[in-house]
């Protein structure tokens, strides 16, 4: 129970802190803000439920007013922003990544927790993300999910870098892994 | 502590958390049945004379807190107008800037302690229906314990790779970050358990 509480909050600390730290630039020139890979991470090491409730408690915290979100966003305008979408989308990402990631607890960690965070993290992400713009920006799906376009070759090195990071973390601290038990 | 709440006293301050929760909620709805720009406007308007009750400081402050949004506010403006529904666009603009306007003023003056008070207020049904909500109130405390933690610890660990290395810091100091959370995280949880758990009397 303990155990369970602090991972989850620890979890939780973690997208927030990604958000944060410089952001990583890579060879390519790609910048990209960390935080979409903790919400990942949450899915693939902490495993369905409790990656979703890391990431619940998380969006409780910037709604209560901590500026948490990259960039130092939060308070509840971020939820009447154009962004909403994807904010819904988080838990609902991080649950279905954990998901992916425990029904493949018979392959090796890397495939298993890359399929899931490219499925959970970029898929399940951007279906209410763009639904969330459609709504408030008054787009059409098509035009929303075009404006989308240049977000996924970052993401995608996102779910890598998630997966490279559960691989080796189950190598080094495998009861912390929770999605693997 | 890092939160939004401004450091400029308000009428507002002093409303019930509850209360302004609930009013945001009917307003935001409100501005949705809005239905032409000028009504839009007026909207904005009374809105912007909210934050102008305390005075053009905290006006400016607002402001600040909006700077998220312009872009896709002009994004929205543009759009519409290459569409020739300048009129939608105007309406979709205003009513972005005063929804988030609204819940920005909520956030500028509401203690955070009292906002927790709220959503503690807001899970009696589950703990009346034998639910322990304890853990959640304990596991928003721990959050802010360990975002500052967790920050200095990458901090150290990044300065100890631009002291030993050449390169640029790469996406590898990210393992031994986690790792050192994750080792925190079960000290702290084994700390725990050793004082009687989170079902142990709160107050001595």
């Amino acid at each position: 129970m303990e155990r369970q509480i602090t991972l989850i909050a620890l979890f939780a600390a973690l997208i927030a802190v990604l958000g944060l730290v410089p952001k990583f630039t890579l060879a390519s020139g790609i910048p990209i803000t960390a935080q979409g890979m903790g919400i990942m991470l949450c899915g693939t090491v902490l495993g369905a439920r409790r990656g979703a409730l890391a990431v619940l408690l998380f969006l409780g915290l910037v709604a209560l007013g901590l500026p948490l979100l990259a960039g130092g966003r939060g308070g509840l305008g971020v939820f009447a922003g154009p962004t909403v979408g994807f904010l819904i989308g988080f838990p609902i990402a991080a649950f279905v990544t954990g998901r992916i990631t425990e029904r493949m607890s018979g392959a090796p960690v890397f495939p298993a927790a890359l399929l899931a965070a490219v499925l959970g993290g970029i898929v399940v992400l951007y279906i209410p993300g763009i639904l969330g713009m459609t709504a408030m920006l008054d787009m059409t799906v098509q035009q929303a999910t075009i404006s989308m376009a240049p977000f996924i070759p970052g993401d995608l090195i996102k779910a890598g870098l998630a997966a490279a990071l559960t691989a080796s973390l189950y190598k080094a601290r495998p009861a912390s892994v929770l999605s693997r038990r | 502590m890092l939160t939004l709440t401004s450091d400029i006293r308000t009428p507002y301050h002093g409303l019930r958390a509850g209360v302004k929760l609930a009013a945001l909620c009917g307003a935001t709805v409100g501005l949705f049945w809005l239905p032409n720009p000028v009504a839009m406007a007026g909207g904005l308007a009374a809105v912007a004379g909210l934050y102008l009750v305390p005075g053009w400081q905290f006006l400016r402050e607002g402001v600040r807190l909006l700077k998220p949004i312009w872009f896709f506010v002009v994004l929205v403006l543009l759009w519409h107008v290459f569409m020739q529904q300048a009129m939608t666009g105007a309406v979709i603009a205003l009513r972005l800037v005063a929804a988030v306007a609204l819940a920005n003023l909520v956030t500028m003056t509401t203690r955070f302690d009292d906002l927790i008070d709220v959503v503690m207020w807001l899970l009696t049904p589950l703990r009346r229906a034998g639910l322990n909500t304890a853990p959640l109130g304990f596991a928003i405390v721990l959050v802010v314990r360990f975002i500052p933690v967790l920050m200095d610890k990458a901090n150290k660990l990044i300065d100890a790779w631009r002291a030993r290395s050449a390169r640029r810091v790469g996406w590898q100091v990210a393992l031994p970050i986690t790792l050192c959370a994750i080792d925190d995280a079960e000290h702290v949880a084994e700390a725990l358990r050793a004082r009687g758990g989170l079902n142990a009397p709160q107050d001595p």
